[in-house]
């Protein structure tokens, strides 16, 4: 059963981002029962890849970190179905095509669905590409989540009438990564789109503080926060568990 | 939509921030490629500016050493900037002109496509940011001066392997942050849709040319085109033209580095598989968890680990052969020319001047080679002369 639903029915969501394999695999899942425990209601979990082109730097060296000590889609996929067996937190991948395309799609998704992934988040799948992996995905009840950015106007509509799962909606032009500022109009993004859909917005790139989630969970339906904990896990590594947790739960609380 | 494919290659892997962006460009460019106004000053600037048409040369002294076909040389070398990178610079910055943009953005490997942008951005009175490889810098040092002169800023990219990938994923990072001011002026026939067509048909000028310039000298098509390929802009714009004439060989080199049985290449016909990447679906050198490889070659324009989808699509029809020429073979064929025909090519284009010294002797004395010799081997002239372990004093 997909369990991506769980993570709305909690309130407004908080998803945090980790890469898996950061500073390794040991670290991740202790990570992903921390973040669990203390607010989060689902987690994205990146599996790095050598080029990742919508990271801004402080995601693009948490690839490097998680490459260099030798993760592997494979062993991602192991440690997921490990930690099922202690938490049933709904978890995401984000990863870019070519890990998908390149491990094989078919086996990829049928893999997703044994792990208990609900979706499947690939920034370089833009409406126009959907079909590339939309049977599989369909196949082994993953949701693919479809994007809307600042720039895409008249394209809102058109993209979430076929959305699933949830829209991801970016805040701000640009690549992830902390931004003190953020000035988009994302209130009427979400409307335009809510306008022909029912599922869930949330809203990812440029939040870290408290202040900017409460804020953007006034109007969506949750927050996406990813270089905001990399650079905790940067500064700490495998120490990070303590700090890691006190954050997500001041951003859950923040946005209650 | 065909989301310009070609086969099953190509597409529009990208961001979403950035599909108003291609959409704006296909658009734009639909609306300018058969605007007699547009052709006329492009055709212009061909003309007055780069220096076109080129010269197709017959390389006679290499002919008759060599002992088989006849050989002509495209010489793109010597257009203004010394390659062919200004056909398609020219084309792109005069539509970015049209569609209101200030700013233009590149990223270049050897350097040659980096000075042509900043060159024309210069005439055109454009911003220009340049984003190449620290890798790259170092041995392409000259370049990076060039462009600084000709009033470019050139941002040295230390991610990755330091090289052109990496040069690539910097400057879509730079376009979807800037995106309503800026335009990406994509130095291959690689990259989303519309990039393939738009550089294959600036570049496909090449190919035009020399068709009219063999039937003027030789009264009849050539048997072979040989041209290096990384992205492949110049292979593209040699073959386009020739596509339909089945008699003609197209032949692409590939930078086989090392060997291209060796771990240090970037021979992605030879080496890579079908992937998704850079904006579109084609072959990549790539490992089993389609993580993209590092790839190798001495020459930093052809140091590249995928190919553009048209290239892709026409060696899966088998149109088109990709062969694996290696850094050895390549500095033999630039010293060869040098001395043979005092010419100095560009280390990428030497890759192909090393393939047609391999086919020349093969074929008869009344078939016609024509190699591209894409840029100037200036620039290179300081790395190889550290290739071959000689003493400069600079």
């Amino acid at each position: 059963m997909n369990n991506l639903k769980k993570a709305f029915e909690n309130g407004k969501a908080f998803i945090p981002f980790i890469t898996a394999g950061d500073p390794d695999l040991e670290t991740t899942e202790k990570l992903i029962y921390a973040m669990a425990e203390n607010g989060a209601d689902l987690i994205e979990l990146g599996i790095p890849f050598s080029d990742p082109v919508a990271e801004g730097d402080t995601i693009q060296k948490a690839d490097m970190r998680a490459l260099s000590a030798g993760t592997t889609t494979d062993k991602i996929f192991g440690l997921v179905l490990k930690a099922r067996e202690k938490c049933d937190v709904p978890i995401a991948f984000m990863t870019y095509a070519n890990v998908v395309f390149g491990y094989g799609a078919d086996i990829f998704f049928e893999k997703c669905k044994k792990c208990g992934i609900c979706a499947l988040i690939l920034p370089d799948i833009p409406f126009e590409e959907k079909n590339e992996f939309a049977i599989q995905a369909k196949n082994n009840d993953v949701k693919l989540i479809s994007f809307i950015a600042p720039t895409s106007h008249e394209r809102i509509k058109m993209i979430s009438k076929s959305a699933e799962g949830f829209i991801y909606c970016v805040s701000s032009l640009g690549v992830t990564g902390v931004r003190s500022n953020i000035t988009t109009d994302i209130n009427s993004m979400i409307k335009l789109a809510k306008s022909v859909t029912d599922i869930p917005c949330c809203v990812g790139f440029g939040i870290s503080t408290p202040e900017q989630a409460k804020e953007i969970s006034s109007y969506s339906d949750g927050v996406i926060v990813g270089s905001a904990i990399v650079k905790i896990i940067e500064k700490y590594g495998t120490d990070s568990i303590k700090y890691v947790s006190e954050y997500v739960k001041e951003m859950k609380e923040s946005i209650k | 939509m065909n989301n310009g494919r070609f086969g099953i290659h190509g597409g529009q892997y990208i961001p979403e921030t950035l599909m108003n962006a291609v959409i704006e460009l296909e658009q734009a460019y639909n609306k300018y490629k058969n605007d007699p106004d547009f052709i006329a000053e492009l055709d212009d600037l061909y003309r007055n500016y780069a220096g076109r048409p080129s010269l197709l040369y017959y390389a006679e002294k290499m002919t008759k050493n060599l002992g088989g076909a006849k050989i002509y040389l495209k010489r793109e070398d010597l257009n203004h900037t010394g390659s062919h990178k200004i056909n398609n610079v020219l084309g792109q910055i005069l539509l970015a002109k049209r569609m209101g943009k200030t700013r233009v953005i590149a990223e270049t490997g050897a350097g040659q496509h980096g000075v042509a942008t900043a060159t024309v951005a210069a005439l055109m009175g454009m911003e220009c940011e340049i984003f190449m490889g620290m890798v790259d810098c170092e041995r392409q040092a000259l370049n990076v001066y060039r462009m600084k002169l000709l009033g470019a800023k050139v941002h040295p990219v230390t991610s990755g392997t330091m090289t052109l990938k990496d040069a690539v994923n910097e400057t879509m990072r730079e376009w979807t942050s800037h995106i309503e001011n800026t335009h990406y002026v994509l130095g291959s026939v690689m990259g989303p849709h519309p990039f393939p067509t738009i550089v294959r048909d600036f570049q496909s000028v090449i190919s035009r040319e020399i068709k009219a310039q063999l039937m003027e000298r030789e009264h009849k098509l050539p048997d072979a085109v040989v041209a290096c390929v990384g992205g492949g802009s110049n292979a593209m714009g040699a073959f386009y033209e020739f596509i339909k004439d089945e008699s003609v060989k197209l032949i692409g080199c590939e930078a086989a580095g090392k060997g291209a049985d060796t771990e240090q290449n970037a021979a992605t016909i030879a080496n890579g598989r079908l992937g998704i990447f850079h904006g579109m679906k084609s072959y990549f050198c790539q490992d089993k968890n389609g993580q993209i490889a590092p790839v190798y070659s001495i020459s930093a324009g052809l140091d590249y680990p995928g190919i553009g989808p048209e290239h892709a699509n026409l060696h899966d029809t088998g149109r088109a052969q990709y062969v694996p020429i290696t850094d050895d073979e390549a500095v033999e064929a630039f010293e060869y020319l040098s001395r043979t025909e005092g010419i100095i090519p560009a280390i990428e284009s030497s890759h192909a001047v090393a393939y047609a010294m391999k086919l020349a002797p093969k074929m008869s004395k009344d078939e016609i080679i024509v190699v591209n010799l894409s840029g100037r081997g200036d620039k290179d002239v300081a790395a190889i002369a550290r290739y071959k372990g000689e003493n400069l004093y600079e």
